[in-house]
């Protein structure tokens, strides 16, 4: 059990002006598994191969259970990581691919086969022990590098995008059973992916990432409840979640986003915010955003409509995705199949006012 | 409903076949004149096109493995003796030497990479015979004329620039993630590359083996500049030697072609199981 800390990490690749990542301090809790998320580019790959020992730092220290490994090479980590691509040793066996790096361990023969065979129950891939990695299928393949990784019982685990090249049922199969063997082992973990249904279902805190900048770390449910700025709210949910430009207007003590063709009230939330003015008669420009799933074809009290022409309509099977042209802009809402307007109807859409999300219009952070 | 597949137009087929063979008789026709020479009885070349012989003997074939020095040993063994060490040792000093050349240059980054890789070109350029000269005054400086370490020498520098760039170019394509997965695993770089990298070369390998081979075991102008002394002949000498301008023995000479061809056809043998691709198959996915 170990903690994972990244302190002023930085990366700037020769010939290029502007660092991968500026500036990075993560701190991993000794058996959490941390998501890194974010778009192509966002330097989440470059962090888990500086972990590795695959990248050299521009600067920063890399401490793996209080031990500073930055200078370390990869093998004298403690870390073991499975990739995207497999990695298998083609001309070994599934076992020798396993029994690999705890040969050069030299650890005793008895204990590689103990160690091998228990991986490989836990994989279900005691059968294809003997078998090449090009005699099985992209799935048992990928449990094999999961169990090459696993049977060196390292401290760290590292996985980059390990499941973005097996298709929709063998990935969601995969995801399963990487929450499974995290739950038995405990294992610290740093998970790099750009898909946000891994991060969400896996993740104890996920971290995400833009520009080499960390945007927020939470938990699943703060990330997608409580987004840090207008780019983590838009990453997260999908479909993307829906923003309205609004101005702020405030009267008295009543605050209120104003855009074309509604006014929503936002009671007391933002009394203490620092970007805006204090409440009386200023204004100032504002984000709303309301998930699409928060939009709703029926009405209560206290909420508020907004009307639309239904442009497209997309059938998910148990729910329709609408997409309408609204005098506030585009908005997409997600509802019950049944109830689903057909496209040129003219709708009224309510939202509650408690469940929308506000975001500064200048620097684009929750407000 | 069903479905008939349509195979290929038979007059095609034909036509392709026939031009297969024809460009295989082609090919062929020299080597067939060569063999009717060696078993045709005589010593001049008969002006018939036909490469069927007239009649057939084993004289020329005797005369090769009977044939005795001044020292009274048989020559050809001695100077096919020769020839398998100069071609073995060749082919293990060029192999090994630019394999982990190859993967050097391949893999690191260092000081002069780039130009080495250039000088490697540029030295495939000039003709074998413009480097006789300045060959023949270093190996007579280093002692090394009429030695078998000299031609292997010789022949190793000749062969290496062509074998790196193979290997190297064979190397590039094996996947990196493979290295990494090692790393990880805890090899070393040796390690990766005696247990990763060449255990999936054995194509690049056996091209380069043998290329490196066929160079030393057929090559004549530097054996016969280089080697001096009758007993250190390789086997091209030695067969050149029956045609001479006073004499030519053209069934003496043929009869030595064809026993000479026959290791190289071996050596392909043994060799075209690993001339396949697909050894980096399952290792990532593509």
């Amino acid at each position: 059990m170990s903690e994972l800390e990244l302190v002023g990490i930085r990366k700037l690749y020769e010939g290029v002006s502007r660092p991968v990542i500026p500036d990075l301090a993560l701190t991993i809790p000794s058996g959490q598994m941390a998501v890194l998320v974010g778009p192509s580019g966002c330097g989440k790959s470059t962090t888990l191969r500086m972990v590795a020992g695959l990248e050299e730092p521009t600067a920063g220290t890399i401490k793996i259970g209080k031990r500073d490994v930055t200078n370390l090479p990869p093998a004298e980590r403690d870390i073991a990581m499975v990739v995207q691509s497999y990695a298998l040793y083609p001309h070994m066996t599934v076992f020798e691919n396993m029994a690999f790096g705890l040969r050069i361990k030299h650890l005793p023969e008895a204990e590689i086969r103990k160690r091998v065979t228990a991986a490989a129950d836990n994989l279900g891939l005691t059968q294809y022990l003997e078998r090449q990695p090009k005699a099985l299928s992209g799935g048992q393949r990928q449990r094999v590098a999961i169990g090459r990784a696993l049977v060196r019982a390292p401290k760290v685990f590292l996985f980059d995008e390990p499941l973005s090249n097996l298709d929709a049922k063998l990935r969601s199969d995969m995801r399963r059973e990487i929450a499974r063997i995290h739950q038995q082992s405990k294992t610290t973990s740093m998970y790099v992916t750009h898909d946000q249904i891994e991060a969400m279902t896996l993740a104890d805190m996920i971290v995400v990432l833009k520009d080499g900048v960390i945007q927020q770390i939470g938990t699943p449910v703060d990330i997608y409840e409580r987004p840090a700025n207008r780019f983590v709210a838009g990453f997260f949910g999908t479909p993307s979640m829906n923003f309205l430009s609004a101005d702020l207007t405030a009267t008295g003590e009543r605050q209120s986003a104003r855009g074309a063709g509604f006014e929503i009230p936002l009671g007391h939330k933002f009394s203490g915010a620092p970007t805006l003015r204090p409440a009386k008669e200023s204004v100032d420009r504002i984000v709303v955003g309301i998930r699409p799933e928060r939009l709703s074809l029926v009405g209560n009290a206290d909420d508020v409509a907004l009307s639309g022409s239904v442009a497209m309509r997309e059938v998910l099977g148990a729910e329709v995705v609408l997409h309408l042209e609204s005098a506030a802009g585009p908005l997409t809402v997600r509802t019950d199949a049944g109830s689903a307007p057909r496209p040129g109807d003219t709708v009224q859409v309510w939202l509650d006012p408690k469940m929308v999300h506000v975001f500064d219009g200048a620097t684009e952070l929750r407000l | 409903m069903s479905t008939t597949r349509r195979g290929p137009n038979p007059a095609l087929l034909v036509l392709t076949y026939v031009g297969l063979i024809v460009l295989c008789g082609i090919v062929l026709y020299p080597v067939m004149l060569v063999c009717k020479k060696a078993f045709e009885p005589g010593s001049q070349f008969a002006l018939s096109a036909s490469p069927v012989p007239t009649a057939v003997t084993l004289d020329h074939f005797r005369e090769l493995f009977t044939t005795r020095g001044g020292g009274g040993e048989l020559l050809f063994l001695r100077h096919a003796a020769n020839s398998i060490v100069v071609a073995l040792l060749t082919t293990v000093v060029g192999v090994s030497l630019s394999c982990t050349a190859a993967y050097a240059l391949s893999r690191f980054k260092f000081p002069g990479r780039k130009t080495g890789l250039t000088m490697f070109l540029v030295v495939q350029m000039f003709p074998a015979t413009l480097l006789l000269l300045p060959l023949y005054v270093i190996l007579n400086k280093l002692g090394l004329l009429n030695s078998i370490a000299g031609l292997v020498l010789v022949y190793s520098t000749t062969a290496i620039p062509f074998c790196v760039w193979t290997l190297k170019g064979y190397f590039d394509s094996l996947p990196r993630e493979l290295e990494e997965a090692a790393r990880i695993d805890g090899a070393s770089p040796w390690m990766i590359f005696r247990k990763i990298i060449l255990p999936l070369s054995r194509p690049a390998l056996s091209v380069t083996a043998l290329f490196s081979f066929m160079t030393a075991w057929n090559e004549f102008i530097m054996a016969s500049t280089f080697m001096t002394n009758q007993t250190k002949y390789t086997l091209p000498v030695l067969i050149q030697s029956s045609v001479t301008e006073f004499s030519a023995d053209w069934g003496l000479f043929a009869a030595g072609a064809v026993v000479t061809s026959v290791p190289v056809m071996i050596a392909f043998y043994v060799l075209q199981k690993y001339l396949v691709g697909g050894l980096t198959a399952g290792a990532v996915k593509g």
